[in-house]
């Protein structure tokens, strides 16, 4: 996303379902870098679009799991290395005592992480996007084809959207 | 099945998704009603003499504070757990039940995760306090220092506490507000004047809800609910730790874990039942999205959940009886229930266990005036528990030369009353600047209940 901006066309849809039954005809005409743009997320817009399943679960693992042995490195240097001093008779290296402190940076740790995941991949935060339409966050959807995207040809990508029943198709300089 | 289950519309009222958009963003978009204003400015001045009490205490000393030997821990680990214990339920709301897939909670997520966070913040201010030396809190936290090589002690549920309410700060920060941001993109393009985009622009990070994004958006949600749901049971477990790993008869209680997370819920669900009850008069539009069934439901979750604490509170005696400790048997069946304090522990009693029970009868539970009024009761009631844990396992230990009473100040009052000052000081401001209801989340339940009009 980060990439240069580029040009290219998009057909306005007022309807969930046309701008479903939409994604999925663009793709099936051989455009690849194709994205819908929707108010909420659409039932089943992953698949009409051809998206993979996000890969940030893999990132949460990591993280997670990065979190439980910082922890445990944090409370193991700290009261049985660096200041081993005897409270209460408990032994130094007292792990029952020690979950509830790993339990929850691995919970710090694996969120944060996602989150940055999420913030890294879509982009965010970007400062003034282009906006194709200000209804797109309330009531409208559209189906963007840019200009790079493969056989990308304005007529052919104006009559295709018009076909699958856009109630507005325009040229968008930037997006 | 010939005859499937009718299921209630979420969103009543045949809404486009332009009239759904209107209606949850009017409130941030119109000046501010009379009535806002009033409860705004009450709760300014609440909060303003809030901050002078908490001026006081700091300036002055604990001293000011009615803590003393043997009563160490008072109003503040009382409300301090009190506060914690009201964010429970908008966690449970927006994590447990959005796995759980249940639908009705688009409606209350947002208020409610916003209650918890605001709770949060009224709670943490407590235990600050309550070191005696504020100024110096940041030595809760283990960071390298140059007193020697001077650690936190890790072995202790008190520095358990920082890690678990500071996790649960933030993970429910950045679930609310990663929840937030859809909507905020909306009131960005609907703004009207430069500085309203800008903010909200700034605060939208640039959404545009294209397809590609929303697929890593609905997984992150998806992960932070996952993640926020062990962690929500985790808080107040930990925070019954502070009380159930000592050795004193009252405290030294196994079934302190649950009892805690249950009477959380129980709470916080109550404040929930109260803020919506007023949000729903303040803004009446929001009588179509916050619905009578939404109310029911969540009337239901407290009878359940009251009914769990009554358990919890008749389990201790019978774990009383039988372990034939006498200590314990003296805190149960003597000081809690008969002592000096017997009067707080039969409030939370009719609050707690007895009111809830209206809640059988499907008319009480449909009626605002009565859950409503049932909610202040159990809010009532619930910071009553928190005294009678707190108070009556202090005041009569094993020894009856370290006896003694709770010395409660002026101070004290001022204070538990104050941060109800600061809770709806925050409360009314982001009802104001934020959309109240999940725009994003609320328009694809619309058409539950309304499959036949052509819905999917």
């Amino acid at each position: 996303m980060a990439k240069k901006a580029l040009g290219g066309m998009a057909g306005i849809f007022l309807e969930e379902h046309k701008v479903l039954a939409a994604a999925r005809r663009v793709r099936e005409s051989g455009f690849v870098k194709f994205d819908a743009i929707t108010p909420y997320p659409v039932h089943g817009m992953e698949e009409a679009c051809g998206i993979k399943r996000s890969w940030i679960p893999y990132v949460t693992f990591i993280a997670g799991s990065v979190g439980l042995i910082a922890a445990l490195a944090l409370v193991y240097y700290t009261s049985v290395v660096d200041w081993a001093i005897n409270v209460g008779g408990k032994p130094m290296f007292s792990l029952p005592a020690f979950v509830p402190i790993m339990f929850e940076l691995t919970i710090l740790f694996a969120a944060l992480a996602s989150v940055a995941a999420m913030f890294i991949v879509t982009g965010m935060p970007k400062i003034d996007p282009p906006v194709i339409d200000k209804d797109l966050t309330c009531h409208k959807f559209a189906i963007f084809i840019p200009e790079n995207d493969v056989g990308y040809n304005q007529e052919r990508v104006e009559k295709l959207l018009t076909d699958l029943g856009a109630d507005e198709v325009k040229k968008v300089a930037e997006y | 099945m010939s005859q499937p289950m009718k299921r209630n519309p979420l969103v009543l009222g045949n809404k486009s998704l332009k009239d759904i958009t209107d209606d949850i963003c009017a409130p941030v978009e119109r000046f501010p009603s009379k009535g806002w204003m009033a409860l705004f400015v009450s709760a300014k001045t609440l909060f303003l003499f809030y901050i002078l009490t908490i001026a006081m205490v700091v300036a002055t000393g604990m001293g000011l504070l009615g803590v003393n030997h043997p009563v160490g821990w008072g109003t503040m680990i009382i409300t301090f757990v009190f506060w914690v214990g009201i964010g429970h339920a908008g966690t449970l709301i927006s994590a447990i039940l959005f796995l759980f897939r249940q639908k009705w909670r688009t409606s209350v997520a947002r208020s409610a995760e916003a209650m918890t966070v605001f709770a949060v913040m009224t709670a943490g201010i407590f235990p600050l306090i309550h070191t005696g030396r504020p100024w110096l809190d940041f030595w809760l936290f283990p960071y390298p220092n140059q007193r020697g090589p001077l650690w936190v002690n890790f072995r202790s549920p008190l520095l358990w506490d920082v890690f678990a309410v500071s996790t649960y700060a933030t993970v429910s920060t950045v679930f609310w507000f990663v929840g937030l941001i859809p909507d905020l993109a909306t009131l960005k393009d609907r703004a009207k004047n430069k500085i309203r985009r800008t903010v909200y622009g700034a605060l939208s990070l640039g959404w545009r809800g294209t397809a590609k994004n929303w697929s890593h958006y609905e997984m992150v949600y998806l992960i932070l609910a996952g993640l926020s749901t062990p962690l929500v049971l985790s808080v107040h477990t930990i925070v019954s730790f502070d009380f159930a790993v000592s050795n004193l008869p009252g405290w030294h209680t196994t079934i302190f874990p649950p009892y805690f997370v249950a009477g959380a819920i129980f709470s916080g669900f109550a404040m929930v039942i109260t803020l919506m009850s007023l949000v729903r008069i303040g803004f009446p539009q929001f009588k179509d999205y916050i619905t009578i069934d939404h109310m029911e439901v969540m009337n239901k979750i407290i009878m359940m959940t009251g009914l769990m604490v009554g358990y919890a509170y008749g389990s201790e005696f019978l774990i009383a009886w039988y372990s034939g400790n006498i200590y314990e048997q003296y805190v149960f069946f003597v000081s809690r229930a008969f002592g000096p304090y017997a009067w707080s522990y039969w409030i939370m009693i009719f609050c707690n266990v007895v009111v809830p029970q209206l809640f059988w009868f499907r008319k009480f539970r449909r009626s605002i005036p009565v859950m409503f009024t049932v909610s202040i009761f159990v809010n009532i009631g619930m910071w009553f528990e928190r005294f009678v844990i707190t108070v009556t396992s202090l005041h009569r230990d094993f020894l009856p030369s370290n006896w003694g009473q709770y010395a409660w100040s002026m101070y004290d009052t001022a204070i538990l009353v104050g941060s109800f000052g600061m809770f709806f000081t925050i409360f009314l401001l982001y009802l104001r600047v934020f959309p109240a209801i999940s725009i994003a989340e609320v328009k694809p339940v619309m058409h539950v209940g309304k499959d036949e009009e052509g819905g999917h």
